[in-house]
């Protein structure tokens, strides 16, 4: 830019102003200069983090800027770069913790709050991000017709199920997590044999989302359906859904051996954030006693920290007992798990 | 002919050349000399339009790592098969509804006739994946019907009885027809509606039957609103996600998607779109060979009313009918579905922003609506300024962005933006040492922009239509009189087009309302529209609650539809019309 001459440097200068004064427009509209915000790229639904969000503005004062979208927040980021607005990249799953570190847009951050608050497993050795809450993925029995009150995984493949069973995509993030978690434990090999008995054993083709499978054990489709356990808190909230809930036990899957299989929600620091300050004191707050019985109550899901503990309906369903898999291992094998779901046609539904 | 014969002719091979000649002095018949000034406007317009689909291609040229062997394995071939018979279905049937409702329509008389001719466009205001919900709510185990099957005749368990799934290929079909047939019928009504009464009487005089004149003279003058009413269908249908995941049907879509979030490989994924992208090439050079570059004019001026011809007694019904189902099945019942839910969870709702999300909508679709249609119109009339390879290639690249799915796109769109951003921030940096940070991305006119580039095709297509019913003769008339290429757009061809525009910038509007994965993904900060309002519900499994914002979204799309069906049905006597 220094070899520009001084005309044309005076044209750039003259030409730039219309610019500059719509880019103070936009930055004027996103909230004047002296109020404290922080920006979140969230990747959770809007429904889940606005009563902690809203908590957090109340106590601190700062105002929290939300996107949610469901896919290609961490492109956003990459695309915006150094000029990206964003602090924070919360995310619905351990898999999109490791897809920000890997694509370079987060950033370590210090804080001992989250360090003493957090076991190891819950956060990036390189303090990149932490898990907030925790939620584990279970087997829906039906009250009427399953008499067995534990089951295993690997059981879902046994041919006694043949027909009984509902589960959504096997594309789908949580299942694909899942199923990383069985080649981990079980073997690639084994876990080809576990997925097509899975398939199956299915009742109908995997499609809809987690509730739907227990709204189908409710009118007699399936006996069994795989779903995450908040599911249960938020259709117990629904008079709708309320029967399908009322219909079904929850089964914490290998509660007998190495536990049942967890996934995490969790929060990034951006690369980028312009407002780093502000976004640590929002990780902070999110692992506060406050914040994790809001996420406990509202949500259903499992607190991350010591000092909190699962709602009381939350605790009724009985104990977890997580299974103790990295969520670094649980990540390396994702790319796996989509292979083999769409190597033994999971997706294609029983009789394919 | 101004252009003089191409110095390199080889005497060896005169017939090439003759014929090349030929064909130009053909597809030129008067030509006229673009200033300057139109040939650097177009440029710029498909510099813009092109962008985006230039991104996602060179996403295509460097992926994370290489996905083939798996894809080519495990998933391409049953993934292409499933998208071509989702596509293929789709087309013929609204190939069939769309046309045999439009002759119904607009050749005989029956009970309801006028009063379906309007509703018979009303699917189109409602979007694809709350239809295919809708359908899958009713129709499954779990759903009213099979309950109410069981109910009745005693049955307990699946095993008891068939009953055809939604949840498969035929649904998907079925489901897609329903919503999508109306682009098949607008384009053949507008295209019956404008044939001379005179064609279609010279045939039955010669002895043809009813059924006989409209296979013979109705079709093959409407093919080509025909082919682009489809083309629009099948793009849609190869684009959209939201239908088929509900659905659980593994579309070259899905394909994109795992390979893209579950295997992390971005770049893989937008190799399967590229793949996507010559499908729809080939499809429709398919089509051009078929026709072999024919083209319909119209040789009489001559209009006049439409003799109906009445169909009577129980046949009339018969024909009502089959007017009837279409619409009741891409309307009536997913349109009952929602009231039924809206009315329950309305306090939610306006509770979660309903209000503020409405005019967002409203605001947004108005500027795509506008900014579309402008760039369209250039895009258009390109051809016709400046005759070369780029304005007419520009023109096909133009209707890319329909067929990628929304996501890929808004990633196309992104990068661009993102870079221009950055790159005017630095300049502003080394100029005055002060930061503009992002002005373009994450702001409202990034999603003006994906919508543009995204809905183009719809109104390239109408457009084009328009244009090609003005004679070149009143644009070499025109510029004989000393007017420039630009004030014969303004004072010749605008005044002509106002109909064909009109119905283009609706059909965008309506499209724009509905528009959602790339809006979610682009938007500002704190910004929802109807569609992410909706979504937010629908993410959480719970679209009751956001029914009250999909019946907006159709509501709202119904004034623009009912206006764009008075245009159409007026658009006779010579006049234009989509």
């Amino acid at each position: 830019m220094f070899l520009l001459r001084p005309r044309l440097r005076a044209a750039c200068r003259a030409l730039s102003f219309p610019i500059l004064a719509l880019a103070a427009l936009t930055t004027a509209g996103a909230g004047a200069r002296a109020e404290e915000v922080v920006n979140v790229y969230s990747y959770r639904e809007p429904g889940l983090i606005d009563p902690i969000l809203k908590a957090f503005t109340e106590k601190t004062g700062i105002k929290v800027n939300v996107v949610f979208s469901r896919d290609g927040l961490i492109e956003r980021v990459t695309a915006e770069g150094k000029n990206s607005p964003a602090d924070v990249i919360l995310v619905n799953e351990s898999g999109l913790l490791f897809k920000a570190k890997d694509a370079g847009v987060t950033q370590p951050f210090q804080s001992k709050v989250i360090d003493e608050a957090l076991e190891p497993k819950f956060r990036d050795p390189e303090h990149h991000w932490f898990a907030i809450t925790q939620r584990a993925r279970v087997v829906y029995a039906s009250k009427d017709r399953v008499k067995q009150d534990s089951i295993t995984y690997e059981e879902l493949a046994d041919p006694k199920w043949k027909g009984k069973i509902c589960i959504r995509s096997g594309q789908h993030t949580y299942n694909i997590a899942l199923i990383a978690s069985i080649i981990a434990h079980d073997g690639e090999e084994k876990a080809e044999a576990w997925l097509t008995g899975l398939r199956d054993n299915l009742a109908r083709k995997p499609a809809g989302g987690d509730r739907e499978g227990v709204r189908d054990v409710q009118a007699g489709l399936c006996d069994l359906a795989v779903g995450n356990t908040y599911y249960m808190a938020a259709m117990l909230k629904n008079p709708e859904q309320k029967a399908w809930a009322d219909a079904v036990k929850i089964l914490f899957p290998n509660a007998a051996d190495r536990g049942t299989h967890v996934n995490v929600s969790g929060a990034a620091l951006a690369a980028h954030a312009p407002n780093k300050d502000n976004a640590i004191k929002l990780f902070e707050f999110f692992l506060s006693q406050q914040a994790q019985e809001i996420y406990a109550e509202n949500s259903g899901e499992y607190p991350v920290i010591a000092g909190a503990s699962a709602s009381a309906l939350v605790k009724s369903w009985g104990d977890l007992k997580a299974d103790q898999l990295s969520t670094a291992d649980l990540a390396k094998l994702r790319k796996k798990a989509s292979e083999l779901v769409d190597k033994v046609r999971f997706d294609a539904g029983p009789n394919s | 002919m101004s252009a003089p014969p191409p110095v390199s002719a080889s005497p060896r091979s005169p017939g090439v050349i003759d014929s090349f000649k030929r064909f130009f002095a053909e597809r030129r018949g008067t030509q006229l000399a673009a200033t300057p000034g139109w040939s650097l406007a177009i440029s710029l317009v498909l510099a813009i339009v092109v962008l985006p689909i230039a991104a996602v291609l060179y996403i295509a040229a460097t992926p994370a790592s290489n996905d083939w062997p798996h894809l080519l394995q495990s998933v391409l071939p049953h993934a292409l098969q499933q998208t071509l018979l989702l596509a293929a279905g789709t087309g013929l049937l609204t190939l069939v509804i769309g046309t045999g409702t439009a002759w119904l329509v607009t050749m005989y008389r029956f009970p309801g006739r006028a009063l379906l001719d309007r509703l018979l466009v009303l699917p189109l205001a409602i979007p694809t994946y709350i239809v295919a919900y809708c359908y899958a709510e009713l129709l499954d185990y779990a759903g009213p019907v099979q309950s109410a099957l069981r109910a009745t005749f005693g049955w307990t368990s699946p095993r008891d009885y068939w009953f055809p799934g939604i949840r498969s290929l035929g649904g998907g079909i079925l489901v897609m027809s329903a919503v999508l047939y109306p682009y098949v019928y607008l384009a053949a009504r507008a295209s019956f509606i404008q044939q001379s009464v005179c064609a279609l009487e010279v045939a039955r005089t010669l002895g043809r039957s009813p059924l006989g004149t409209f296979r013979a003279v109705a079709l093959p003058l409407s093919r080509p609103a025909l082919v682009a009413g489809v083309a629009l269908v099948l793009m849609e249908s190869l684009s959209d996600l939201g239908a088929v995941q509900h659905l659980g049907i593994e579309t070259l879509s899905a394909a994109i998607y795992s390979t893209w979030l579950q295997r992390s490989n971005l770049g893989g994924a937008a190799q399967i779109a590229t793949v996507m992208l010559g499908l729809i090439v080939v499809l429709l050079a398919v089509e051009r060979f078929a026709r072999g570059g024919a083209k319909v004019h119209h040789t009489t001026g001559r209009y006049r009313a439409i003799p109906f011809q009445d169909i009577d007694g129980w046949r009339g019904y018969v024909a009502a009918l089959c007017c009837s189902l279409p619409f009741i099945a891409g309307f009536v019942v997913p349109f009952a579905l929602l009231l039924r839910f809206a009315l329950g969870h309305a306090g939610v709702a306006i509770e979660g922003g309903y209000l503020r999300a409405t005019w967002n909508s409203f605001f947004l679709a108005t500027l795509a609506a506008a900014a579309t249609v402008t760039l369209a119109l250039l895009i258009s009339y390109g051809p016709r300024v400046a005759r070369n390879t780029i304005s007419r290639l520009g023109a096909r690249i133009a209707g890319f962005g329909y067929a990628l799915p929304g996501t890929v796109l808004a990633i196309g769109v992104l990068i661009p933006l993102a870079a221009l951003d950055n790159s005017i921030d630095a300049l502003a940096r080394s100029l005055f040492g002060v930061s503009t940070g992002l002005i373009i991305s994450g702001s409202v006119v990034a999603l003006v922009y994906a919508y543009v580039i995204r809905f183009l095709a719809v109104a390239v297509g109408g457009i084009e239509a328009g244009l090609e019913r003005i004679s070149p003769n009143l644009d070499a008339a025109a510029r004989t009189l000393g007017e420039s290429a630009g004030s014969a757009l303004w004072r010749i061809h605008l005044p002509l087009l106002v109909p064909a525009l009109g119905a283009a910038a609706l059909l965008v509007f309506v499209d724009a309302l509905k528009e959602l994965p790339a809006t979610l993904l682009l938007r500002p900060f704190n910004f929802e529209t109807l569609a992410t309002h909706v979504y937010a519900f629908a993410a959480l499994e719970q679209i009751e609650s956001g029914a009250l914002g999909a019946l907006t979204i159709v509501l709202t799309g119904l004034v623009p539809l009912i206006v764009l069906h008075h245009a159409i049905a007026s658009g006779r006597a010579g006049g234009s019309g989509s």
